[in-house]
């Protein structure tokens, strides 16, 4: 038993080190490391820069133009760039619809459409969830009815993630609605979202910000050729990609990340005349944090570690997700207590705008409340966690 | 990155796993619990036939010479059969310190034979005061013609009772709080001046407080340098810290194991309790719990032995804490699914309560190393 990286990975490790001090854009890593929120164009444009150095798709195969890292490379990977401030990766295209496509999509729509995901010109995003299809997403309605070489898409998609920026909407369709089983019925679609028919109307979270949409489809026609694998097998394939999905699940490397913003505030503002952070009740909140996040540094190495073994990265992964969202939501907490009242002024667009100077108190206090109201999200997404204890007492305990 | 154990590692946790399978049933560890002085010499002998009283103990005085990761997987297997004899004050504590205290005449009489098992050797350390402060030595030891006097009480020693020969800590200098000038003495349980009350703990073991009154050693008994014991004594528990944490991390495994076992059998409103969503909930939580605590147990046996005392500490105690309010949590929650089984002697569940119990009460507990992990400077 070793924990320590091999030379050879440290060696990577500064490679990708220098990588980001060259070639990260700190205008952005600044808005990372701030809390600030990231605009679309930050995301495409490091996307490319990635591209370029031929890092575009970290856990894609060599043969669809990824570097052929192992996971432990991925790992350093994810935690360095996350140190350094690199915006995080949007999963929608690199990490959910092109493991569909290299596994179960023609040659024809590799073709077609890998290499946009890979050089950031073509912005994906999610058409999985409904108004009534949640946490139980084979419940799902939307209709696309074959008429020839095109289906007939109509219903609601909904909490679909930065869709207004999208290019193209991966989709699951119920083309099926007779049978036996609901989960039979479903067919996995690609649509281009400039199709006629289709309408995205914003949903504002209580931080005020925009990041989710419903998506509605009306009469659109989108060709068979755009769906992937058979016809009523989209279930198979829907559970594929929410597998791959769980990658880099435990966000450790942001994590520890924020941990360090944290103690900077605690550092900065004071109790008593004494930093709180020397506060013991306080120091006691943050290193419960940090002990805890140690512990899921270990946990998310094992699983990695098995992972490079071939060992699947099975259930487990909920482990991962759930302790791992829980300290991503201590911590905005812990900042948000920490600045205290000036953690109330609120000015949406100068968050937006990356310029706190008109907000009311310290910069570093004024996003802190919207994140933190933001953050619940990530025990509900994804599989919420109560969802992800039913898959550990099924899968693991085998209840 | 590595997280495989050598095929030797392997095998001595099969063998310490099979073990206690085959010799430490319920109703065995109950007829040793209920027998004379609350444990089994010859279960030590039987333990120290697997080679297992030799594994903290150098090669060249008759031992195996292994390290923290193999007294991690004999912990665990321990853990899982609540083995009550003296293990980790015995074979852990006693053994690393006296390799680290660098006296090469107390090394050589007592190492080999707490390697073959023969004598039991036991470091009285702890204090009234001490509360997981190891430089908390009040105890004193004067010096005197040829000799030294001890004066001072040393509390709830594990194992203090089955001592051939106890280590008592004193002062030889300084104040209660230093690190410099603490001492260590080589004490015979019965001389003059001793007064051992032995007693049993919530937990099944046994423990002793030891009073010294005007106790008079000779110079010869001084072990290492004088005033100089701090660091061995140290080094003895950190390795104790990681070793504790892995037997609760066995402990955990098992309780997990026999409360799934128990919601699956136990039928309540026409089906078994296990199909009740807000008890997987619970049972997945305290599964998440001992992966974690497990995680830290693999990190505190890596950095027990870690030459930079910062990181050392901070690993140790954010080891303990962690592993101990998932022990507490783990614990009481396998209690409550057993309803009133939970309650009972008759179960195991209710002995792998009292043992996490006292493993968070001992060498500190989450508060106190909570402080610690503070105080590395982490912040």
């Amino acid at each position: 038993m070793d924990l320590n990286f091999t030379p050879a990975e440290l060696a990577f490790r500064d490679e990708v080190r220098q990588f980001l001090r060259d070639r990260l854009p700190q205008d952005i890593a600044q808005r990372v490391k701030n809390g600030l929120a990231l605009r679309a164009e930050d995301y495409t444009r490091w996307q490319k820069i990635l591209f370029q150095r031929g890092w575009g798709a970290p856990g894609w195969p060599k043969q669809f133009g990824g570097p052929g890292w192992g996971p432990v490379e991925m790992h350093i990977y994810d935690e360095e760039a996350a140190a350094a401030g690199a915006p995080r990766t949007i999963p929608f295209g690199l990490k959910m619809v092109a493991p569909v496509i290299m596994a179960f999509g023609s040659p024809a729509q590799q073709q077609r459409f890998l290499p946009g995901i890979l050089n950031g010109e073509v912005w994906w995003c999610q058409g999985y969830s409904e108004p009534g299809a949640g946490s139980d997403l084979a419940s799902l309605k939307t209709r696309a009815e074959r008429q020839g070489d095109h289906y007939i898409v109509n219903g609601q998609k909904t909490w679909n993630t930065l869709g207004q920026y999208a290019d193209w909407i991966f989709c699951l369709v119920r083309t099926d609605p007779n049978a036996p089983k609901q989960q039979q019925g479903i067919s996995f679609l690609l649509i281009d979202m400039k199709t006629p028919g289709i309408t995205v109307r914003p949903i504002i979270t209580m931080d005020g910000a925009h990041e989710v949409n419903e998506v509605w489809f009306e009469n659109v026609k989108v060709p068979v050729e755009n769906r992937i694998g058979e016809e009523n097998k989209g279930w198979t394939y829907a559970k594929f990609l929410l597998g791959h999905e769980r990658t880099n699940i435990a966000g450790v490397g942001a994590s520890k990340r924020e941990l360090g913003r944290l103690k900077a505030i605690a550092r900065k503002e004071t109790k008593n005349g004494r930093p709180l952070l020397e506060d013991l009740l306080f120091a006691a909140r943050v290193a419960q944090v940090e002990m805890e996040l140690m512990a899921l540094e270990i946990t998310n190495l094992r699983a990695l570690s098995a992972e490079s073994e071939k060992r699947a990265p099975g259930p487990e992964a909920s482990i991962l997700k759930i302790k791992g969202t829980e300290i991503q939501q201590a911590l905005t907490e812990l900042m948000m207590y920490a600045v205290g009242p000036y953690a109330l002024p609120f000015e949406r667009g100068s968050i937006e705008e990356g310029d706190l100077t008109s907000v009311a108190g310290p910069d570093y206090a004024a996003p802190l409340a919207a994140t933190y109201c933001n953050v619940r999200k990530v025990t509900i997404y994804g599989g919420s966690n109560e969802i992800q204890r039913n898959i550990i007492s099924q899968m693991i305990l085998g209840l | 990155m590595d997280f495989n154990f050598s095929d030797e590692q392997q095998l001595l946790a099969d063998t310490v796993q099979r073990f206690v399978r085959d010799n430490y049933s319920f109703e065995a560890r109950r007829a040793i619990l209920q027998g004379k002085g609350g444990w089994s010499r010859d279960m030590w002998q039987e333990i120290a036939g697997l080679g297992l009283t030799a594994i903290n103990v150098p090669e060249e005085h008759g031992g195996l010479g292994n390290g923290p990761v193999e007294t991690m997987l004999v912990m665990n297997a321990l853990g899982e059969g609540l083995v009550v004899e003296p293990f980790l004050a015995a074979a852990v504590i006693a053994p690393v310190f006296l390799t680290r205290i660098g006296d090469k005449a107390a090394a050589e009489q007592l190492l080999p034979n707490i390697a073959s098992g023969e004598r039991i050797v036991i470091l009285a350390h702890q204090e009234p005061q001490t509360r997981g402060e190891i430089d908390h030595v009040a105890t004193r030891a004067e010096k005197s013609s040829g000799g030294y006097v001890l004066d001072g009480l040393k509390n709830v020693i594990i194992g203090g009772g089955a001592a051939d020969e106890l280590l008592i800590s004193a002062r030889t200098s300084g104040r209660t709080g230093d690190t410099d000038g603490i001492s260590v003495f080589r004490v015979d349980p019965k001389a003059a001046g001793v007064t051992l009350k032995d007693y049993g703990t919530i937990d099944g073991l046994r423990a002793a407080d030891i009073e010294l009154k005007k106790v008079t050693v000779p110079a010869s008994a001084l072990v290492g340098a004088e005033g100089k014991a701090f660091a061995a004594i140290e080094a003895a528990y950190d390795h104790a810290l990681s070793a504790l944490c892995a037997e609760a991390v066995g402990i955990m495994k098992a309780v997990n194991a026999t409360t799934l076992d128990y919601t699956k059998n136990r039928k309540q409103f026409g089906q078994p309790i296990a199909k009740f969503q807000v008890l997987q909930h619970r049972m997945a939580d305290m599964f998440l719990h001992s992966e974690q605590a497990k995680s830290m147990s693999y990190l505190a046996a890596i950095k027990c032995v870690d030459p930079e005392a910062g990181e050392r500490r901070r690993a140790l105690s954010a080891a303990k804490v962690i592993v101990g309010q998932a022990g507490r949590f783990v614990g009481q929650q396998a209690v409550q699914l057993h309803g009133g089984m939970g309650m009972t002697e008759e179960l195991m569940v209710s002995h792998y309560f009292k043992r996490l119990t006292a493993i968070e009460l001992t060498l500190g507990d989450a508060d106190f190393h909570t402080q610690q992990f503070i105080a590395t400077g982490a912040n």
